[in-house]
């Protein structure tokens, strides 16, 4: 693989809280090497920022794996960056070119305020998980774990749908920000599985409910969720979120 | 005097017994007992959905925006349960002795038997929230290898094991946030233990958003919150991974336990430049399938493909060939270094192994073609079909791999190099979770209890949802069945009132220092000391020279370092420094621990302490205890014994040849 460096100009959205209206600044960073994830070069740029005693760009991140879902970055009009099945923090800097432009905004949504620069408040999905996201099992009630078989093709379908890491990609990229990827990835992992069937009715209705309520829009299937995941979740959860929610509204007993 | 609570009676009858006669607390009674408990990965999330289920007033707190973000959720491989649905041989026993052994006479019989008595529980328990493990065509639950043993008991899904298991557990708590029971703080960071009348009675909390400091009032504190491996700076940890929580309760009186055991994964991507910011573990689930190699010719700068295969030293075989490429962790890291060290080491900063797949492609390939009825199938057909194969157990892993380092693993093999992953050390806690401070524990990995001096894979998943689910439920009530007749504590006491006040001074001082060196470079340099002079091998000297080194960066810091940003706002270089203060600190300890303890033992390697053929020696005459280290002064610490009695494993010269 080759290596090289690179000097860029970023636009990058600062905003001190939740209140102030916010705007773009613009910074120059050289020599970055194309051996570093996005974030490191985020990093390299901080660092300078405080010796000059400039406050540093605020941004969420954590594990630096892919799997926490906490980096969120807007980069380019597209959440992530331009790296299919990608997070923030596994973009690395090949993907860019020296004297290359790069935009990077938090991500946009009612449900999802800003908190600071490109952080946001995603505890709306917290409040999805509590309204029925779960199977209701007190710890000690289980059976042994090979007592009710799960078909192999049914057990995979579901852990494909339990990957979804709750990042909100899917909300930033769609224009009505409708939450319908990660309400459907919950309902399908729970649905698909023998041990979710009991509250399979309630959990449908009581999880669209509180995503409506928590101002998430409509979905009008465009798929640019499933475009940006970086997990790949399947707009088919949408189609099957949508089939539990029919049988369950059509049914009234419970 | 340190009293480990070990319930008498013999090893596999100690858990059932302590069980029917500890004490309870009736149900009207939980509802007025408050539980606070810090961290929400394996070990928090699962004590907060179980204690809030039994009925206790349950308030969590994490310093993610999230819950289901805590680092529990990067853990790939597996986790270890003797089932034994494989019929290879697996039992409970089994499963505490491989425990003991990996790590090397250095962990406690009794909590490690418990923990395998309670680990048949936990699969169960998640199988029951949903959590999709793998499974075989049949329906039934599917195990992996893991390093360390020679049956197959871990249980997994994809490389993924860590997410689906803290997301069970997070579900969990969120059920109970429904319900009432428990009241989730998330960018919230403890920031200090309130202790009043000798007991643990609450913390200062920051709010991570608006920079207020809170006061929170429990009958009892549970800490869980992880490991300090970033101590190194360098480490698979997730970036916010920090040793504060832990840090505050050992200043309020807590014991810090074998502080010096530190896990070096094998398995991780070496690392490219200065601007590494952490590192990334590939799971040790690889090393079922990859063999690891160097060339047999020092300095060798052909390309891996360019070396044939006898000159190819797949020095893990060749070295153990009882347990090849299955070794434990400490062994694997330690046979990696020694080879790069000798001048073997390959890719373009020497510092890196190759772990090969090119052999299992073809194995796999083969088999494939016999099932789809090839005769004499070519070579492509066989590397085609083995690549399928590899794809299905491990292509999450190798795509990671393409991504950090722009190569094809499928045509290449990987470079792997050790790296921080996991600390064995931690709070001191009894057979009941209990520091050193009543009303105060200590939860998975933040404990020092299970895993010695070496922790085996699969087992990390495995102690933090035992000591969650299945432990504190029970040990918990043996304490506050006296504190029923406690009420609520008002948070304007004076002890709550003067922890907040000693909170709000240091923020203020670290902000007003407004010197030149950023948070960041500091941590660089701790890093490098620890990992230089503690790290995979240390020696009288060298700990000698960074314990001076750790005292001056110490002073440099409070001198110079440089916070920007206001204290009442979102200020993340703070917490950062905050966080950085604390483990320079304990760099210091974990020096003077492996300064004192004169032996090599499991992932601790004292250089003048090993055997001709270069393994650790260990010396149960002088060393067979645990290291608990009560804080007197500043730098100034007492060590106290706690003896290891081995009544059923009896210690041995580990031997995995």
């Amino acid at each position: 693989m080759e290596h090289y460096t690179m000097n860029l100009n970023l636009q990058v959205w600062r905003q001190k809280n939740k209140q102030d209206k916010g705007h773009f600044d613009t910074y120059q960073v050289s020599n970055i090497s194309s051996e570093m994830s996005f974030l490191e070069m985020i990093d390299v740029l901080n660092e300078r920022l405080i010796r000059e005693g400039s406050d540093p760009i605020a941004f969420d991140h954590d594990c630096r794996e892919g799997i926490c879902g906490m980096c969120s970055m807007y980069i380019n009009g597209k959440p992530h960056g331009p790296w299919e099945g990608t997070t923030t923090c596994q973009l690395h800097m090949r993907a860019f070119r020296d004297g290359d432009t790069i935009v990077v905004e938090p991500w946009r949504a009612k449900a999802f305020p800003v908190i600071k620069d490109l952080m946001v408040d995603r505890s709306a999905f917290d409040r999805i998980i509590q309204s029925g996201g779960y199977i209701s099992v007190n710890t000690g009630n289980a059976v042994d774990g090979n007592s009710i078989p799960v078909e192999k093709e049914k057990a995979d379908a579901s852990f494909a749908a339990a990957m979804c890491i709750g990042c909100g990609a899917c909300v930033a990229a769609c224009k009505n920000s409708s939450a319908m990827l990660f309400v459907s990835a919950k309902v399908s992992h729970l649905a698909l599985l023998p041990q979710g069937s009991p509250e399979r009715k309630t959990r449908v209705l009581d999880m669209m409910a509180q995503m409506d309520k928590e101002g998430f829009g409509s979905c009008t299937n465009t798929g640019a969720c499933e475009a940006v995941c970086p997990k790949e979740i399947s707009i088919t959860n949408i189609a099957r979120l949508n089939a539990e929610y029919i049988s369950a509204g059509l049914t009234e007993d419970k | 005097m340190l009293n480990s609570k070990i319930p008498p009676g013999v090893l596999d009858q100690k858990w059932s017994d302590y069980k029917g006669h500890v004490k309870l607390v009736n149900p009207s009674n939980k509802r007025k007992l408050e539980i606070i408990i810090v961290g929400t990965g394996l070990a928090g999330a699962s004590a907060a959905a179980s204690l809030g289920e039994l009925g206790y007033k349950v308030k969590a707190f994490c310093f993610q925006d999230s819950p289901r973000r805590a680092h529990s959720i990067a853990a790939q491989g597996g986790i270890n349960a003797a089932k034994n649905y494989q019929n290879d041989g697996d039992s409970v026993f089994r499963l505490f002795y491989d425990t003991i052994k990996g790590g090397d006479y250095r962990a406690r019989e009794s909590n490690v038997h418990r923990l395998a008595e309670v680990s048949t529980n936990i699969i169960d328990q998640c199988v029951a929230q949903g959590v999709p493990f793998a499974r075989e065509y049949g329906g039934l639950l599917s195990n992996r290898s893991f390093g360390g043993t020679q049956v197959q008991r871990t249980f997994y899904a994809a490389g993924q094991t860590g997410q689906q298991l803290l997301i069970g557990a997070y579900q969990a708590l969120e059920r109970q946030v429904a319900l009432g029971n428990v009241k989730m703080y998330s960018r919230h960071e403890m920031l200090d233990v309130v202790v009043i009348d000798g007991k643990a009675r609450g913390i200062i909390a920051r709010n991570l958003v608006s920079g207020e400091l809170e006061r929170h009032f429990g009958h009892a504190v549970l800490l869980c919150t992880g490991g300090y491996g970033n101590v190194f700076y360098l480490s698979t940890n997730a970036m916010g991974s920090n040793v504060t929580a832990a840090w505050k309760a050992h200043k309020k009186g807590a014991y810090f336990g074998n502080p010096c055991f530190t896990q070096i994964h094998p398995t991780c991507i070496p690392v490219s430049g200065d601007h590494q910011s952490k590192l990334t573990l590939m799971s040790e689930s690889l090393r079922n399938d990859g063999r690891i190699w160097v060339p047999k010719k020092q300095h060798d700068t052909r390309k891996a493909n360019e070396i044939p295969e006898e000159e190819r030293d797949y020095y893990l075989e060749r070295r153990y060939p009882a347990f090849g490429n299955l070794v434990p962790r400490d062994v694997a890291s330690r046979a990696a270094k020694e080879r790069c060290d000798a001048g073997y080491g390959v890719g373009s900063s020497r510092q890196a192994v190759y772990l090969d797949y090119a052999s299992a492609i073809d194995r796999y390939g083969r088999i494939e073609c016999g099932k789809h009825g090839l005769e004499n199938p070519s070579a492509q057909e066989v590397r085609q079909h083995g690549v399928e194969v590899v794809k299905e157990k491990y292509g999450n892993l190798f795509d990671m791999y393409e991504k950090i380092t722009g190569e094809n693993p499928y045509e290449l093999p990987m470079r792997i190099y050790p790296a921080v992953h996991y600390t064995m050390g931690g709070l001191w806690v009894d057979y009941e979770l209990m520091t050193t401070v009543p009303g105060l524990y200590a939860l998975g990995e933040a404990n020092f209890s299970d895993h010695g001096a070496n922790r085996l894979g699969a087992s990390a998943l495995m102690q933090g949802l035992a000591d969650g689910y299945f432990v504190i439920p029970y040990t918990i009530g043996n304490y506050l069945a006296d504190e029923i007749r406690t009420a609520s504590i008002e948070t304007s006491h004076p002890a709550f009132e003067a922890a907040e006040k000693e909170v709000a001074d240091r923020i203020h001082t670290l902000k007003n220092i407004n010197g030149t060196q950023t948070v960041e470079s500091f941590h660089k340099r701790l890093g490098k000391i620890m990992w230089d002079k503690c790290g995979m091998a240390r020696n009288e000297e060298g700990l000698k020279t960074a314990i001076e080194e750790i005292r001056q960066l110490k002073a440099e810091f409070w001198r110079d370092v440089k916070v920007p940003g206001g204290i009442m706002e979102m200020n993340p270089e703070l917490d950062k420094a905050n966080r950085v203060a604390d483990f320079i600190e304990l760099g210091e300890l974990m020096c003077l621990d492996a300064l004192t303890r004169k032996e090599s033992c499991g992932g601790h390697f004292r250089e003048e302490m090993q055997t001709e053929e270069g393994e650790a020696k260990r010396d149960d005459e002088n060393f067979c205890f645990v290291s608990a280290w009560e804080l007197k002064g500043e730098g100034n610490w007492e060590l106290h014994k706690e003896p290891l009695v081995f009544e059923v494993a009896h210690p041995s010269q580990r031997s995995y040849k």
